[in-house]
């Protein structure tokens, strides 16, 4: 079993690692056939899998059935430096241990980061049964296998680095359930059910992009095996996104189409473009509560530790200065009737800065969306919610703002929600829009097909045999 | 020499209010259900002692604990027919995360101990409501209990724990501030639920604390139950629990009437007053009217009710000794006198003793007992003075035999007496479970014996003081200067030697769970709250929370 793990960790000399894999990997095989995705553990998908990291080595097309994935662990190369370059270690040398004193803290990161992997193959193990097309359906399992690879590489850490209790959280990992009652994941927003496309559009188009940032802020990590191989997985979450976003420019541009040709899209079971609005309101909001609160001492111990940057700390133009100690970071707030500027010291705010690179981010994401709508000559756009909407976490939770974050009370809130977030009634009209098509070359109604296909293929080819 | 005095004053804070009632409680919600009772942790944020500080994550602050003091006390009197008490909180996945850090970092030194002290009598409190006034105390830890919290739940009988997979308990004080788990927590670990040390070590070092089926394991609780599970397992045991059918009537616990008049403070039966400049308190109790003491006991001797004298004085005395502890912090004497007639006190005293299974005469010597063990655990001199008004007899005697001096006056013009009853030996016992007579004689186990309490012996200055019971008796020629000179002469010592010392010598004899966990929290967690390592500059518990990380002195004492 262990011959077939591809790495670059050097597991062939590793009995530690070995034996712990030798248990784990088993109970992982269990939890993929049962929380996998349902009802296609024994087609053959046209998958992509990362032998190596060097050029090409990372991806290899080819049939495979999902539970014969060959799921591997890999590191990024060596990094650049060779010393910490933020916080209070600067200049030490990178960690290639835990060091003791920062163990509850890199532990807490890993298993928190580590448990959204397998929590996402949860959330979507129905949606093959409704896909579009197959090429979606397949695109949709490798997503599924990537972040079950990333689980690999959290449980990687967690058994080389973290001893016994590395290896309880290890198995930790394949106990909890998402939505489940008793074992819930550790983040609500990897418990929220994905039921339609739509809906997993915008997971990975929001929720995959704050993967992204949490994981680029682990890979500037003072501790050298959690930064490279974060750094590696990051590679595989640009896929994660772009399945988002041009998935939701799919659903623009149909329901664009349907618009210009003067029909009404929820007629001929398209989604109209209120109810993306709504989907994307709903999923941003959920994503931005995964940044955790704007003013943070946990966050504070990160960065001092040296444990988590911010985004692309190592960008010395970005960052003239990498101690944080003297800056405060400056959140607008409404608190007693009037607008105030809430200093933060930066340190403290280092999630409000992360979320601020994101929230930059995705706003290039809408401005590539809206120029669909342009170029089908409709004056409707698609907009990001503030950051102080709907929050259940930080300093604006608990307060009433309205979807464009000016000050609000709950009685208006109440009325304006239907407009804001999706109602029954939207889950009730997508999910009727969700026909699975299984054809090669055809594509369900209420999506454009993809631009072009993955593997060196052609749209119709057969992404997905079926048994 | 005269050294200026430093310190920070309580008056430079508002005053604490320490009286409470469920219709004020801002904190916790109290439902009496039959024969249970759910006590409900439910922080209100903003509505802490202080300004300055956010009780978030349900952490407490002096205020919550007034009022879960409050609660322990009123379930007694006022809900004898219930027999288990559940302790949980209104928060999804949280139970309470402890006291409040910020609260604590900018506290004074003395409040900090105060507040420590105060939270610990409440847990003893619940201990002995669990131990001898069958009301059982159940943690239902709905989620996470860190620190103070966990605290909290080892107070209780029994302690459930949600498993949902992410809750944890834990005692984070050390790796996250710094400090320790000081209120009970470290002993209760291991004298009380007897977790193996080395498991406790690991548990008390360990941030993130202990879940579910290891949390069992290593006995930080008892059982623990999924989510979906929850509310059917803990009614279930509390069915099991609840002793159905007890038919005692509560009484009302009136509220206290109380004065604020300049320095003084003045109670129906008791008035304190303080002279800053002299940094002492006069405490003068008012003794029962000669018509109470004739009135017999009616046959449901709760009908005496909230005003009956020995439960209405020691109210009002529970009350001015935490008055004194964070409101008068720079008195460093306490003087105690009593005006009244010894033989209503005794008849009241043979009242008390009458029914030994009586739940409300039980209730009244238990509160009695607790205010003894306050009074004791205050640090502050403590004199007792007996004149010839004085009426210091049975019950009331133990307030001087729990001071650290007692001076009586021998006048024979004007004669002071003393009486002592059976309930000095034994009813009202220290924190290391001794009478206070037993302790006061401990290298003379006979001597107790010998003074044949059954027989309510009455004693004048001069037999007082020749059986051992009082300090010096001077006579009405030396007294005025013996009592200045030894008041003044005391107020000028160092007030952290007198802690020292006093706490040293009031509790001889054998060592209990309480004993330990105020000597040590007396001891070693206020050593560690006054270290740099803690409260300095670089220390962690100041820098919690904050951008920069603690920097330690290495050198270990
Ligand atoms: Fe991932
Ligand atoms: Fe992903």
């Amino acid at each position: 079993m262990l011959d077939s793990i591809p790495n670059n960790v050097n597991l062939e000399n590793n009995p530690k690692l070995q034996r712990a894999l030798q248990r784990w990997n088993p109970n992982f095989l269990d939890w993929w056939r049962e929380m996998g995705p349902g009802g296609f553990q024994e087609d053959r998908i046209y998958l992509r899998t990362a032998i190596g990291v060097g050029q090409g080595g990372w991806a290899n097309y080819d049939y495979v059935t999902m539970p014969e994935y060959r799921w591997g662990i890999f590191l990024a190369n060596p990094r650049q430096g060779e010393t910490i370059h933020f916080g209070d270690h600067v200049g030490v040398p990178y960690w290639d241990q835990v060091p003791g004193e920062h163990r509850k803290d890199l532990r807490r990161l890993v298993v928190t980061q580590g448990d959204t992997e397998p929590a996402s193959v949860e959330q979507q193990r129905l949606l093959g049964q409704c896909a579009p097309s197959l090429l979606d359906l397949r695109n949709l399992f490798q997503v599924n296998v990537e972040e079950a690879r990333h689980l690999w590489a959290m449980v990687y850490l967690l058994h080389s680095y973290f001893g016994v209790d590395g290896r309880d959280e290890a198995e930790e990992m394949l106990e909890r359930r998402s939505g489940h009652p008793d074992r819930p994941r550790i983040l609500d927003a990897f418990n929220k059910p994905i039921s339609d496309w739509l809906a997993l559009f915008c997971f990975t188009t929001f929720t995959d992009r704050d993967g992204k940032y949490q994981l680029a802020s682990l890979a500037e990590s003072g501790f050298d095996p959690l930064a490279r191989t974060t750094q590696f997985m990051l590679m595989e979450e640009a896929f994660h996104m772009a399945v988002g976003e041009t998935g939701i420019a799919r659903v623009i541009k149909r329901t664009a189409e349907l618009m210009r040709e003067g029909k009404d899209p929820e007629s001929v079971g398209a989604i109209p473009l209120p109810v993306v609005q709504r989907y994307v309101n709903e999923w941003a909001t959920a994503s931005y509560d995964l940044f955790g609160s704007e003013d943070s001492s946990n966050a504070a111990a990160f960065f001092a530790a040296g444990l988590k940057g911010r985004y692309q700390e190592s960008d010395n133009s970005r960052y003239p200065d990498h101690v944080a100690l003297d800056d405060v970071f400056e959140a607008k707030i409404f608190e007693e009737g009037s607008w105030t500027t809430r200093q933060i010291p930066l340190r403290r705010a280092m999630n409000a800065c992360l979320l601020d690179a994101y929230v930059a981010d995705c706003k290039r994401v809408l401005e590539r969306w809206n120029a669909v709508l342009k170029e089908h000559e409709l004056s409707e756009r698609i907009t990001l919610p503030s950051v102080r909407f709907g929050r259940h976490m930080g300093i604006y939770s608990g307060q009433c703002y309205d979807i464009e974050g000016n000050p609000s009370d709950e009685q208006t809130l109440q009325s304006r929600m239907v407009d804001w977030l999706p109602s029954q009634a939207d889950y009730d009209l997508v999910k009727r829009s969700m026909v699975p098509v299984y054809e090669p070359g055809k594509i369900a109604n209420w999506i454009a097909p993809q631009a072009k296909g993955v593997g060196g293929q052609e749209l119709d080819f057969e992404y997905v045999q079926f048994h | 020499m005269q050294a200026e005095a430093i310190s920070e004053s309580s008056a430079s804070r508002p005053l604490l209010e320490t009286q409470s009632h469920p219709q004020q409680y801002k904190h916790w919600k109290l439902r009496v259900e039959g024969p249970a009772a759910y006590l409900i942790l439910d922080v209100q944020e903003g509505g802490g002692y202080l300004p300055g500080y956010a009780l978030k994550l349900n952490s407490y602050d002096i205020s919550v604990d007034v009022e879960l003091a409050d609660a322990v006390t009123r379930l007694r009197f006022e809900h004898p027919e219930v027999s288990v008490v559940v302790l949980t909180s209104a928060r999804e996945r949280l139970f309470c995360a402890g006291a409040n850090i910020f609260m604590l970092r900018g506290a004074s030194h003395p409040f900090k101990v105060n507040f420590c002290k105060y939270t610990n009598e409440t847990r003893l409190a619940m201990e002995e409501a669990s131990a001898h006034s069958g009301q059982y105390y159940l943690a239902a830890l709905n989620g996470l209990a860190s620190g103070g919290g966990y605290e909290l739940a080892l107070a209780c009988k029994e302690i459930h724990l949600i498993d949902d997979h992410s809750s944890v308990v834990s005692l984070p004080e050390i790796p996250y501030l710094g400090v320790l788990p000081g209120t009970g927590g470290l002993t209760r670990l291991v004298d009380k639920r007897h977790v193996r040390r080395d498991l406790a070590d690991v548990f008390c070092t360990l941030a993130e604390g202990v879940k579910g089926r290891r949390a069992m394991e290593w006995n930080l609780v008892d059982e623990v139950h999924p989510p979906s599970q929850w509310e059917e397992m803990i009614a279930k045991r509390v069915a099991e629990l609840v002793r159905e059918g007890a038919t005692q009537q509560g009484i009302a616990l009136e509220p206290l009437v109380k004065e604020r008049r300049g320095n003084e403070i003045i109670y129906k039966h008791l008035t304190l007053s303080v002279e800053p400049d002299a940094r002492v308190a006069r405490l003068t109790l008012r003794g029962p009217a000669t018509s109470t003491a004739e009135t017999p006991l009616p046959d449901n001797a709760a009908q005496a009710g909230s005003g009956w004298y020995p439960l209405a004085l020691f109210r009002e005395l529970d009350d001015v000794l935490v008055e004194l502890r964070f409101n008068f912090e720079e008195i460093g004497l306490i003087l105690i006198r009593s005006e009244g007639e010894l033989e209503s006190v005794m008849a009241l005293d043979r009242q008390l003793r009458a029914r030994p299974d009586d739940w409300f005469l039980r209730e009244v010597r238990l509160l009695i007992g607790r205010t003894l063990k306050r009074l004791e655990l205050t640090a502050r001199s403590i004199f007792t003075l007996i004149e010839g008004n004085s009426c210091f007899g049975g019950f009331l005697f133990e307030l001087a035999l729990a001071s650290d001096r007692i001076y009586m006056r021998d006048d024979a013009d004007d004669p002071a007496g003393i009486a002592l009853s059976p309930l000095n030996e034994g009813a009202f016992p220290m924190g290391n479970g001794l009478s206070r007579l037993a302790q006061r004689f401990c290298g003379n186990p006979e001597h107790p014996r010998r003074l044949d309490t059954g027989k309510e012996p009455h004693l004048s200055a001069q037999q007082a003081l020749d059986a051992g019971l009082v300090t010096a008796a001077p006579d009405e020629l030396d007294w005025e200067d013996e009592v200045r000179l030894a008041i003044e002469e005391r107020t000028s010592l160092s007030p952290d030697a007198l802690t020292g010392m006093e706490a040293s010598l009031r509790f001889a004899g054998p060592e209990t769970m309480e004993s330990k966990i105020f000597g040590r929290l007396s001891a070693w967690q206020n050593w560690i709250f006054q270290r740099p390592n803690a409260t300095g500059e670089r220390g962690a518990l100041t820098l919690y929370g904050e951008p920069e990380r603690p920097r330690f002195d290495r050198h270990r004492t």
